[in-house]
């Protein structure tokens, strides 16, 4: 009936914590993936992110709604039953099995011939590039090398949809950066939809076509990286995807101009139209704000701030200031105007520019402030 | 550096030096003494005559007389019996204990400690004592035949105690305990995420079990039967309080042999077959283990 991978239609699932309470762990989620699309599910621990991942798998049985895959009701359907596979966080290899028998294993249940089985555990190893590795046990292999194998053992049945659990966590930085990569060109080489759970903002920023940023069990936003980080549809998703500044206070204004006053007393110029009746956030980005010229005009709206500490990042400083009644305010400036930094750094003292028209405008909610 | 070296060595000693005193005074040497007189001649009234007699052991394979004329299989049936007995034992407590492990393992953290504080105490009353309530409750006026009776369902007290059923059923319930630890051991081990991984590949419950669960258990399986066939075919106190004449087990016979009968070197030649099932059983079982140890088959 869609042309959604998955579809999940009104997903509820609450668990009865040993306290006694229930703790809902998806509150209504409303989610369309696309085919051959890279979802990733990002929010803070504990936001649901894996209930959800194992509602579609099947390891969670839903209070209410509806999956369906590929158009087809999954909403019963046991976890063996569905033609979705995952990569645990732990990776989940089998100890007492070789690479090979891990990754055959889907097929070993499908019972595929002998010699198709072998070619393709040889094929799936091979594409996460650990050909010939098929007679090591588990833990003769790195944690890069395990993590492949558990890529491999999930792809090898062509399941028409990916799942993976933050399977990049364990990986240190350097790792987990090509490992990033691969898996976004081994997602095109499969064509298949992958489901991607982290809760680092940086790694969703550079793999996702769309993200799903989550809290308390809800979708905040569902957009691509650029539309989330630009413009935030409210102050969770604000705040907890790159460093912001935020502003809130009423708005006033007439058209795509609009005045942010916070209850202190400052203003903060927008381009931008009125999002709602009420109470209002604005969000500037660090790298939005430049230092004034020290003369002339720059057409630019200003904002005055005395400097607290400033950080050298190595392509950019991070100044740590505060506008005249006491609200903090990050700005990184780029380390070509080291001089000049070093100079309003002497004197504790910048006036900051921004553009109005890089000013987002959201409704402010009175908990997110 | 030697000198610490040597006092590393010195420590060493000081600290098993005892317990191998001990062991060496206490097992190996009382062990030395069963292995010379299995191979000596009975004296008429007790004792040993220091003279080489290897009959003893032709004893037990069924030539009662130096000559081997006549063929008297009396003790390769007690042996028979006595393994399987032991081998029921082994069979029906891994039956019990095997579900019981899983159940017992799922439950939360407060429960578990529980069971198993239920599981182990058994071990904090006397095994004798233990016994003599089976014989109270299987006698012919005993629990069951009264209840069946005062229900009209038999006119004559059955048949219970004294029989090889009683011994197994005795055999089970002492050795439940010895099975269940190491079952649940390695059953508590099992990472359930591996029970999902192989759902989300496409597994049933039967092939999660054959191909995942029963291999990784295997090492508790194999360490629980172990542990309970080794005693259980040794055993003598349950077979003497439950069991009757027609189900003397080895240990019985030994105990007889070195009690009643005397016959110390006969004695000592049933115990060393004894043992010899005990040690190729567990050479066999650490070789097994050594193949399934990480690394050993590839590095
Ligand atoms: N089996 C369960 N029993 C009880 N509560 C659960 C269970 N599974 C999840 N929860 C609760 O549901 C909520 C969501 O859990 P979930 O595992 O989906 O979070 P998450 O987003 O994956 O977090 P993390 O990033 O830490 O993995 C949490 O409050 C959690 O405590
Ligand atoms: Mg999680």
């Amino acid at each position: 009936m869609d042309h959604s991978s998955v579809r999940l239609d009104g997903a509820r699932k609450s668990f009865a914590s040993p306290e006694g309470t229930l703790v809902t762990a998806l509150a209504g989620i409303d989610l369309g993936v696309k085919p051959s699309e890279f979802l990733t599910l990002l929010g803070p621990s504990g936001c649901g992110k894996t209930t959800l991942l194992h509602a579609i798998s099947g390891f969670v049985e839903l209070d209410a709604g509806r999956i369906f895959i590929d158009g087809e009701d999954m909403t019963h359907r046991p976890p063996n039953k569905r033609p979705v596979n995952t990569v645990f966080q732990s990776y989940a290899l089998f100890p007492h099995m070789s690479v090979g028998d891990n990754v055959g294993y889907a097929l070993d249940i499908a019972r595929v011939a002998r010699p198709e089985r072998n070619a393709r555990v040889g094929a799936a190893l091979e594409m996460v590039g650990l050909g010939g590795l098929e007679k090591r046990l588990p833990r003769q292999l790195s944690g890069g090398q395990q993590q492949r194998v558990a890529l491999a053992r999930a792809i090898v049945a062509r399941p028409k949809l990916l799942l993976l659990d933050e399977p990049l966590s364990a990986l240190d930085r350097k790792l987990r950066q090509a490992m990033q990569i691969e898996l976004k060109t081994l997602q095109h080489e499969l064509g298949i939809a992958f489901v991607f759970v982290t809760h680092d903002q940086e790694e969703a920023l550079t793999m996702s076509d769309r993200i799903a940023v989550l809290n308390g069990g809800e979708i905040q936003q569902l957009a691509s990286p650029g539309e989330v980080y630009n413009r935030p549809a409210n102050g969770f998703v604000a705040s907890f995807i790159g460093a912001s500044n935020l502003f809130t206070g009423s708005g006033s204004g007439s058209g795509a101009e609009t005045i942010v006053r916070t209850s202190a007393g400052l203003t903060v110029h927008a381009r931008m139209a009125l999002p709602s009746s009420g109470p209002v956030t604005a969000l500037i980005r660090p790298e939005q704000f430049a230092l004034a010229p020290d003369s002339g005009t720059h057409g630019l709206s200003e904002l005055p701030v005395s400097i607290d500490q400033v950080v050298f990042m190595g392509m950019v400083f991070e100044i740590h200031g505060r506008t005249d009644d006491g609200q903090k305010v990050v700005a990184t400036l780029p380390a070509s105007q080291q001089s000049r930094i070093a100079e309003a750094e002497g004197r504790r003292r910048a006036v900051l520019t921004y553009d109005p028209a890089s000013v987002h405008l959201f409704p402010a909610v009175s908990e997110a402030a | 550096m030697s000198t610490l070296k040597a006092r590393k060595r010195q420590q060493l000693a000081l600290l098993l030096g005892p317990v191998t005193l001990f062991l060496g005074i206490f097992l190996l040497l009382p062990l030395a003494i069963m292995v010379v007189y299995s191979f000596l001649m009975p004296g008429l009234y007790g004792g040993v005559e220091w003279t080489y007699y290897p009959h003893n052991y032709g004893r037990i394979l069924g030539f009662a007389d130096p000559e081997f004329e006549v063929f008297d299989p009396v003790y390769l049936s007690i042996f028979a019996r006595s393994v399987k007995i032991a081998l029921i034992t082994v069979a029906l407590t891994l039956l019990v204990c095997y579900p019981a492990a899983f159940q017992i393992a799922a439950l939360p953290d407060r429960w578990k400690n529980f069971a198993l504080f239920l599981i182990t105490l058994p071990f904090f009353a006397s095994l004798i004592v233990r016994l003599f309530i089976w014989v109270l409750i299987l006698r012919p006026t005993g629990f069951i035949n009264e209840t069946l009776g005062a229900l009209g369902l038999i006119d004559r007290p059955l048949d219970l105690l004294y029989t090889e059923g009683a011994v197994i059923l005795g055999m089970v319930y002492i050795y439940i305990p010895f099975m269940f630890l190491p079952l649940y051991a390695s059953v508590e081990k099992l990472d359930w995420t591996l029970i999902r991984a192989s759902q989300d590949l496409g597994a049933g419950a039967f092939d999660t079990f054959r191909r995942i669960i029963l291999p990784l258990t295997l090492p508790g399986i194999a360490g629980g039967c172990i542990i309970v066939f080794i005693p259980a075919l040794g055993n003598f106190i349950v077979p003497a309080v439950l069991g009757g004449a027609k189900s003397m087990m080895l240990g019985n016979l030994i105990e007889q042999q070195f009690l009643a009968a005397r016959n110390w070197p006969f004695g000592s030649a049933l115990a060393m077959l004894v043992m010899a099932v005990v040690l190729v059983l567990l050479f066999i079982a650490i070789r097994q283990e050594r193949a399934d140890q990480p690394g050993s088959g590839h590095a």
